[in-house]
């Protein structure tokens, strides 16, 4: 397989699990080591949003919230256009283990194609703006 | 994963290996739909270069002829291959090792606090 769909990371933390959860679903939490800024409304359906100094965000929309085991959400794939509809999976895993914690990331999604309904709408408005500069230049021609 | 969109973004990657496709594609990109006429006045390409180009760019489905003006074939950017590869790209320029390594820092500079 030449291009992942999923990125997956194992590390060791040397803290139990619940230090983890916090660091990983609280505002004070991930703007410790993660955004600049951070709000979080932590229920599956709710939204999150981290920013930066430099103009990025990341609007989440989290998924699994299962104390002190999973954490899901979904964001949009950095480096797409902001209308793409495309998001990818985050899932952060914590298993207790002698040494603390084995925290796993994986975000998955990385290869879906865009879906029909969005090729549609694409192509939709590539024709409309054609169709609207061709009605503005035959407007202009009248006047 | 899909063999498809591997498939796509291979020929997207393929068209944007070569400088002369690059810059067709970036003319077609910034100044709309052109003829290879157009491009020949603007582009430092042999008319029958970019013919060659356009024809391998239309086959694989990044470029699009339609009719134009004087029935000249004009060439219009799809964006949609594009947007295959993107996805292609942001998967090797995510980095989750940087924010991994702030937690960790994190953490263990807390580690009085539990």
């Amino acid at each position: 397989m030449a291009f992942p769909d999923r990125i997956e990371r194992v590390v060791e933390i040397a803290h139990p699990p619940v230090t983890v959860w916090t660091a990983l679903t609280t505002a004070d939490g991930l703007s410790s080591w993660f955004g600049e800024e951070v709000t979080i409304d932590l229920r599956p359906g709710g939204t999150a949003r981290m920013s930066w100094s430099s103009g990025d965000v990341a609007d989440m929309r989290i998924e699994r919230v299962e104390e002190p085991t999973v954490f899901g959400y979904t964001w949009h794939v950095y480096g797409l256009p902001e209308d793409d509809p495309r998001r990818t999976y985050v899932e952060f895993t914590l298993e207790p283990v002698a040494a603390g914690t084995r925290l796993t990331v994986v975000e998955s999604g990385f290869s879906q194609l865009p879906d029909d309904a969005h090729d549609k709408a694409f192509g939709g408005n590539v024709q409309g703006w054609a169709s609207e500069l061709g009605e503005l230049v035959a407007y202009l021609d009248a006047a | 994963m899909p063999p498809e969109a591997e498939e796509i973004a291979e020929q997207v990657f393929v068209a944007l290996a070569d400088p002369s496709r690059r810059s067709l594609l970036a003319a077609l990109a910034a100044g709309g739909p052109a003829t290879a006429t157009d491009l020949a006045g603007r582009l430092p390409i042999t008319r029958q270069a970019i013919a060659k180009h356009l024809t391998l760019l239309a086959d694989a489905g990044l470029v699009t002829a339609e009719p134009g003006e004087r029935r000249r074939v004009r060439y219009r950017l799809r964006s949609a291959p594009m947007r295959v590869a993107q996805q292609f790209l942001a998967a090797l320029a995510r980095d989750w090792d940087g924010p991994l390594d702030a937690l960790q820092a994190h953490l263990e500079k807390g580690a009085h606090d539990d």
